[in-house]
Parts: C-alpha cells; structure tokens; sequence
C-alpha cells in the first residue's frame, strides 16, 4: 500500500516538472519581467543591473528557471511584483478564507447529491426521478454567477437578509457565518448537480446488475437491497470524486468570491491576472496543478481503502 | 440515420421540445440583422426602463432596447461557441486519431499531454492565457478551445484503437495504404457518430465558459457584447434593473439545456441500447 503510494508520488514528479517548465517559459515569454515593474524613473541602470542581478535575471532561462524551482521546493514562493507581499504569505492568509467557504458547500452538495441521485437513479422514470433529472440538467446549464445575482437581489436588495460583500470581521465567527450565507449557497447550487447526475447514473447501472434481481428473487426488500448492496456499490465511485475534487479548497469558487469580494485565493488569483502580477499567477497555478496531482493519487488510494477488491 | 431519428423522438417526445427551442433561438440569432432591432441605438427619453409593451425585455441604462442587446448578445455567445466547438473537436479527433492509430511513443507522449492539460483547473489557465492575449474574440476562441479538446481526445482514441484492429482497417495496411490515408478514409468515418454526439456538449461548455469570462471582464469587450458581457454590466445596476441580470441568465440556461438534450438525443440516436439521461 504504502509502496504504491510512493511509487505514484514519483511518477506524479516528472508531470509536475513539465507543467511547472511550462508556465513558467510562458511567463518567460511575457514582454516584461519582475524588475520592469518596480524599478522608478529615477533609479540610474547601474541599480537596475543590481536588481536584476539580485533576481537572478541576468542568468540564462534554464538557470533561472532551476533557481525559481528551488526556491520553490523549498517553499519560498517569491514576491508579487505589484505590491512586494510574500507570496507565501498571502496565500496561508487567503487559502483558509477559500476553505472554510468550499469546504462547508462541497460537503453539503456531497449530502445533496447522493440523496438525490440514489432516489432519482432507483427510478428514473417515476416523477420523482423525472424532477430530479430536470432539477439536475437545468442545474447543470445554469451559470454559478448568474444565482450569486439573483440571490443578491432578491436575498441582499429585496429582503435585506444577508451582507453582500466581503467576510466580516474574523475576529467574530458569527459575523463571519453571516456574511458566509449567500456565496455558501451559490456554491452548492454550483457543486450539486453534477455530482447528483453522477450518482445517478451509477445508481441506475447497479441497479441493473444481475445480483439486484437475485435479491429481489430471494425476497428482500427494496430497503434491504437500496442499503446493503446498492448503496455501498455507488459510495465507492463517489469517494473517487470526493477525493478528485480537492484542488477545488483552493481555485474551486474563484468566481462566486469575485462577486462577493470573498477574501480567498480566487479573489487574490483574478486579481493578479488582471494586473498581469506573474509571479503570483505562478505560484497558484502550480499549486492548483499539484493539487490535482495528489488529489487524483488521494482518489485511488481512498478507493483502495473503501474496495476490498483491489486490495493486494 | 432518419429511422432512427423517428424512434428516438418517438421513445423521449421531450427532445422534440428542445429542437424547437433551439431552432427559434438559432433563427433568432441569424436573422438578427433584419428583424427591426437596434441594439446600439441610444435612447435618452426611455432610459432603464422595466419591461412594457414597447421594450419587452426594457431598456438599458443608456436607453437601448434590452431585447435587442440580448438578441445580438446571443449572436456572439453561440458564434464563440460554435467556433470553440469546431477548433477543439478538430484538435482532439486529430490528436485522438493519431494517439490511437500510431499507439506505442506517439500514444504515451500525446497523452501525457493530455494529463498536462487535465491537471491545471481550466479557470485558472483560461484567466492566465486571457491575461497574456489581447481580449477579443478571436483570443476567447483559442482559450476556449485549447483547453476544452481533451475529453474528446481521449472518446476518439478508445474508439480508434478498437476500430483499428478491425478487417478492413488490417486489409488497406496490407495493401500498402499510407497511415494517414487509411486514418481518413477509414478510421475518421467510424469515429464520426462519437465526435457529433460529444460535440452538443462541448459547445454548451463553450457558451458557459464564454459566459464565465465575459462575466469576469475578460471575454467579449464593450460596445459588442455576450450574454456573460450583460450580465456583466447588469451586476452593478443589480439593485434598480435586476431585470438586466434576470434576461440573459434565462437565455444561457435554455440554450445551454437545448445543446445538452441536442447532445443526449445524437448520443441516443447512435447507441440506442444506452439510453437514459
């Protein structure tokens, strides 16, 4: 077991390398580089060639980019280039602020989900089913910022119920619970539906799989068999997802923190985009992509944990 | 092929409401031009007025008529998608075929490129590429495509693999045909049926990432604008026009809804024994 994970985590490596060369000769290609953005008009060129030195961006490309990877093994993730902020820094500030708004919402559509997809997938064709497959494809087809508006309006606006922007002050949860209430929702209503059209449609396979019709004809009930066999058959792929959906804690509601000025990591990565602020984009984009690497890895290893049958 | 139309809409008559829906809408969008509408024509007296009789859909907060904005809108929101869809279903049936046909090195090093592209969140890389290029359509295009071919990739390599070990396949290799011969002439016409079916879907990704990015301030730019580019605007007039929000996010949903059921029905039209969803 362990061995296994070991020998996924070296092959996870060379990708890791590959993606991180590649942003980073993307980045390289840009028409200015960290020290064109804080160098002043009054600096003479021999204290540019300082600063540039300083950076290492005298070097080579390929020197340059092994000093950065270094640095950032080590986890020195450098300076945004707009404001100077440690990287670093910034984001163990701002990636607990984007955790405690996913992680409430994704745990919630998880709920949802199955709960929806095992009632809708046991039978697609009753009403049930047919409301939960349109509630679901019309989820699908709705854009997560366009529910951010309306519950803006008619929540923020009309009512007067719940903060618009921002999170409140930390130092009062409660406050912050409040302000959490409308982005929290967006986010499930952007989480559940695909995760509840997977459920179901494993729902409906097992469903059709020989040993139902077995149970059935040795008596048991549909309770029996929806709780002992079907329902364990249909955890396992949700598990998989569950374990594939954690770079979600850190780029997974980059949109709904725009709207509502959430202080998180989707706030902080849009932000540096616009401003062209590379070395931030940098950091979020290969720590999104590490991410996926050891969330796909934390996905077969909870499938061989949870499934007996792939165990050796 | 027209056989099997008939029995599908016949099984799920509720396709058949889908296809008309995106019928009026796509007639919509492409008689635009004659249809008495003015999108840019400013109206001063009628400014951000809710829908009536005269504006259906209202005006906006220079006075333009909102139905007329969003008809336009829709031009740019399915154009983009259309497009986006056509580059990447080219991309990933070129890469898929290839990966598939040639397997062995070509196989190993097109798919790790796929795991590249796959590992970074494509949000992420759509803002970085959309922060480099110069916004526009023609970037929201490339963006969108370059990072939507690969689920299509990788349906058109399974599938080829299998077609490949096929007869007639095994018959034009020994007769001499060149790879590139036999991969047009008799692998791409099999994996046909499983590109169309893939590409309803794709193209209503493309809508709800074009939607995503004009959204952000990123994709379509003023005076042109896409449905996610009104939603944009709408955003900061939300509280005295929620109407402007209300509008395109309702034309997104069906024209995303009606390509998702478009893709169901090709998907159920071509492997009838799979049909549900």
């Amino acid at each position: 077991m362990l061995k296994t994970i070991f020998s996924r985590l070296l092959q996870a490596i060379p990708l890791l390398i590959v993606i991180s060369f590649l942003v980073f000769g993307m980045i390289h290609l840009a028409p200015f580089d960290a020290v064109d953005a804080i160098i002043k008009p009054n600096m003479s060129p021999g204290v540019v060639h300082v600063l540039r030195e300083r950076y290492g961006l005298d070097k080579p490309f390929l020197t340059q980019y092994v000093l950065w990877l270094e640095n950032f093994v080590m986890g020195h993730f450098g300076h945004s280039i707009i404001n100077q902020q440690d990287i670093g820094q910034a984001l163990a500030e701002r990636i607990p602020n984007t955790v405690i708004l996913v992680l409430p919402a994704y745990a919630t559509s998880v709920v949802i989900a199955t709960v929806l997809g095992l009632i809708g997938g046991r039978a697609p064709q009753s009403w049930a089913g047919r409301v939960i497959d349109t509630v679901t494809a019309v989820g699908l087809a709705t854009p997560s910022f366009w529910i951010a508006l309306l519950l803006i309006y008619f929540l923020g606006y009309a009512a007067n119920l719940f903060p618009l922007f921002g999170m409140g002050s930390a130092h009062q949860p409660l406050d912050v619970v409040w302000h959490m209430v409308l982005p929290y929702i967006t986010l499930v209503v952007a989480y559940f539906p695909e995760l509840a059209r997977y459920v179901q449609s494993k729902t409906i396979g097992e469903y059709q799989q020989d040993y139902v019709m077995v149970q059935r004809a040795f008596g048991a009930t549909e309770r029996q068999i929806l709780f002992h066999h079907v329902l364990p058959n249909v955890l396992l792929p949700i598990v998989t997802q569950i374990g594939q959906s954690l770079p979600l804690l850190v780029t997974g509601a980059m949109i709904t923190e725009t709207v509502f000025s959430w202080p998180g990591v989707g706030t902080y990565m849009m932000d540096a985009s616009v401003k062209l602020d590379y070395p931030v984009i940098l950091a979020v984009m290969l720590l999104s992509a590490t991410l996926v690497v050891i969330g796909n890895l934390l996905a077969d290893v909870l499938y061989t944990v949870v499934d007996p049958r792939v165990r050796r | 092929m027209r056989e099997r139309f008939k029995m599908t809409i016949r099984q799920k008559p509720t396709y058949l409401t889908w296809l008309i829906v995106m019928a009026v809408l796509v007639l919509a969008v492409l008689l635009a031009p004659i249809l008495p509408l003015h999108p840019n024509a400013v109206d001063v007296v009628h400014m951000s007025q809710g829908p009536s009789w005269q504006h259906w859909f209202g005006t906006d907060d220079l006075g333009r008529d909102y139905l007329a904005r969003v008809v336009y809108g829709g031009r740019i929101s399915l154009g983009v998608g259309f497009l986006a869809m056509l580059v990447s279903v080219i991309l990933g049936t070129t890469i898929g075929v290839m990966a598939g046909y040639f397997g062995g090195l070509a196989d190993t090093a097109l798919m790790r490129l796929l795991d590249v592209f796959s590992s970074v969140p494509w949000l992420v890389l759509v803002v970085v590429l959309s922060a480099f290029l110069r916004p526009g359509l023609t970037t929201i295009i490339i963006v969108i495509s370059a990072f939507s071919w690969m689920s299509i990739a990788r349906l058109v390599r399974a599938e080829t693999v299998t077609v490949k070990e096929r007869d007639f396949v095994k018959y034009a290799q020994f007769v001499g045909m060149s790879p590139w011969y036999v991969m047009w002439h008799h692998i791409l016409p099999m994996v046909t049926p499983i590109i169309v079916a893939a590409a309803g879907a794709n193209i209503a990704n493309a809508i709800m990432t074009e939607s995503a990015l004009s959204f952000l301030g990123m994709g379509v730019q003023d005076p042109a604008a896409s449905w996610g580019s009104l939603l944009n605007a709408a955003q900061s007039r939300l509280q005295d026009a929620p109407y402007m929000a209300i509008i395109p996010g309702l034309f997104i949903i069906m024209t995303v809804l009606a390509f998702n059921k478009l893709g169901n029905l090709l998907r159920d039209m071509t492997s009838p024994e799979d049909n549900h969803g």
